[in-house]
């Protein structure tokens, strides 16, 4: 056996998974976790909900307590970029210089803001939302009577909104497209979330590119089409772009992400990918995918350790995603591409609590809760039985979702 | 600070000390309790860091909301002394605290 360790390029939620699963699966070699932020892995939801907030603390972020990691037999090599994976050698070369043997490499890379090509989006005050350091210079601003533009409404923009309004900032959302989280949800969900937003005070504009930021080295206007809108900060949130250079540079192939098999491993037999910066061939929907989700994250991380230690793989589930915004929590399970009826229940035009399913030839396939989670509960494990179901009784909140099945 | 009392699958006995203010999922997570997934980290989203709570201590625990109780409902291998681990928050009062966690959480 190698006495190489096992290294893992990236420090985020799949990489600290990654070695609590290693340990319990019994991993017996070292294991290095190099990181390219000064923390040990951490979770990455609450940056835009409670830690923006305030309402929990740095430390309550992170996955396990830094000793954890010296007793689990592993090293953090923290604050350190990776130039370059050599793949003849097994060995990593790190920024710094030292180069780093592996035995086996994992790449957790994750993904990074994607950047907003414009004039003036190096002034000062136009930030974006990945990391704590990113939280905590945002957060700094969030006072009362400041005027916010955040620039796209996807999750992380809507979740900023929404702690930002509850702090009496006084936000705008500038989306480009015709509705507010038009990846992750269908169209009546997201009108559902523009009528949210709006109740809490927040300004919404969809259909609205933004051609650029003005100002004196610090951003004072965002200008878009026919209007000049005034700002103290700025927070672009337009989507992730997965980290794939280093694989790319080093010959593994990568398609949108790094292409893994079900059991995320990469062409070359030493190498797994996982996170965000993975596209695997999903192993329960039979496509290539690239989540951005911490389940996923998760669950490729465990699936990795099992991989790797010969253990039995874990029993896997329907993909999930959740948004908290105000005192609303939205669950979504599966992915509603390729449905051909919708079913609506309870009323998304008036209160806060109703679902919308998605269905294809009869058999669910996805499911949004709005402050919903029997249907939520349900939906998952419908959804995972490819369950036939009646559009009738799901419309209907006189039956309840365990007789909705055919 | 309380001692909480966690019997993992396969019968071992896992005890943690964990502080005030933190949830009992925190604690189990962050010192290795087998078989506490947490995957949404405590956001009452995800349902997989469902533990059985021991007779004596059933009525003692601060109630459900109706977000724990509908998420209950639903999950697997649930009984009427099921709890979610991430809505009980850990004060001195839950010293001695014993809870089963289940085989499995999916």
């Amino acid at each position: 056996m190698s006495a190489d360790p096992l290294v893992i390029i990236g420090a985020g939620q799949a990489a600290g998974q990654l070695v609590a699963s290693l340990a319990h699966e019994g991993f017996a070699g070292d294991v290095i976790v190099v990181g390219d932020e000064p923390h040990p892995p951490y979770q990455r939801p609450p940056l835009s909900k409670k830690f923006l907030a305030g309402e929990i603390e740095l430390d309550r972020l992170y996955v396990k307590p830094e000793a954890f990691y010296a007793k689990a037999g592993t090293k953090l090599m923290l604050d350190t970029r990776v130039a370059g994976i050599d793949r003849q050698a097994r060995a990593i070369i790190s920024e710094a210089g030292p180069t780093l043997r592996y035995s086996t490499l994992v790449i957790a890379t994750g993904s990074r803001p994607r950047a907003l090509i414009l004039p003036g989006a190096d002034l000062e005050g136009v930030m974006y939302l990945r990391t704590i350091a990113d939280v905590e210079a945002i957060r700094r601003y969030l006072e009362r009577g400041r005027r916010l533009v955040i620039v796209g409404g996807g999750y992380i923009g809507l979740e900023l909104a929404a702690v930002a309004a509850k702090r009496g900032v006084l936000v705008t959302v500038l989306e480009q497209a015709p509705r507010v989280m038009a990846r992750g949800v269908g169209s009546i969900v997201s009108a559902f979330y523009e009528r949210l937003h709006r109740e809490e005070g927040v300004m919404i504009a969809t259909g609205t590119a933004v051609l650029g930021f003005e100002g004196n080295g610090r951003v004072e206007h965002v200008i878009c089409d026919g209007a000049r809108i005034a700002a103290d900060l700025v927070v672009v949130g337009v989507g992730a772009i997965p980290n794939t250079e280093l694989a790319r540079e080093a010959g593994l192939a990568v398609d949108n992400g790094i292409v893994v098999d079900a059991q995320c491993r990469t062409e070359d037999p030493v190498i797994h990918a996982i996170g965000d910066c993975a596209s695997q061939l999903h192993p329960l929907l039979d496509q290539r995918l690239r989540l951005e989700s911490v389940h996923s994250a998760l669950e490729q991380a465990r699936m990795t350790a099992a991989a790797i230690c010969g253990r039995p793989q874990p029993l896997l589930q329907t993909p999930w995603f959740w948004s908290d915004q105000y005192d609303v929590k939205l669950q979504m399970a599966g992915l509603s591409a390729k449905h051909d009826e919708v079913v609506v229940r309870g009323d998304p035009d008036r209160g806060r609590s109703f679902a919308v399913f998605y269905l294809r030839q009869g058999v669910l396939i996805a499911a949004d809760a709005v402050n919903r989670a029997p249907e939520f509960m349900m939906s998952k494990q419908l959804i995972a039985d490819r369950a036939r179901v009646d559009p009738a009784k799901l419309g209907d909140e006189q039956v309840a979702m365990k007789e909705v099945r055919l | 600070m309380a001692k909480i009392i966690f019997e993992e699958p396969g019968g071992h006995e896992h005890a943690v000390d964990i502080a005030d203010g933190l949830s009992i999922m925190e604690g189990a997570v962050k010192d290795m309790v087998v078989g506490i997934d947490a995957d949404c980290g405590g956001a009452c989203s995800c349902a997989t860091c469902m533990v059985y709570v021991s007779e004596e201590w059933r009525d003692r625990l601060p109630a459900k909301d109706s977000t724990e109780q509908a998420m209950l409902e639903f999950c697997p291998h649930v009984d009427e002394t099921s709890r979610l681990s991430c809505q009980i928050k850990v004060t001195g009062a839950l010293d001695g605290l014993r809870l089963k966690v289940p085989e499995s959480q999916h």
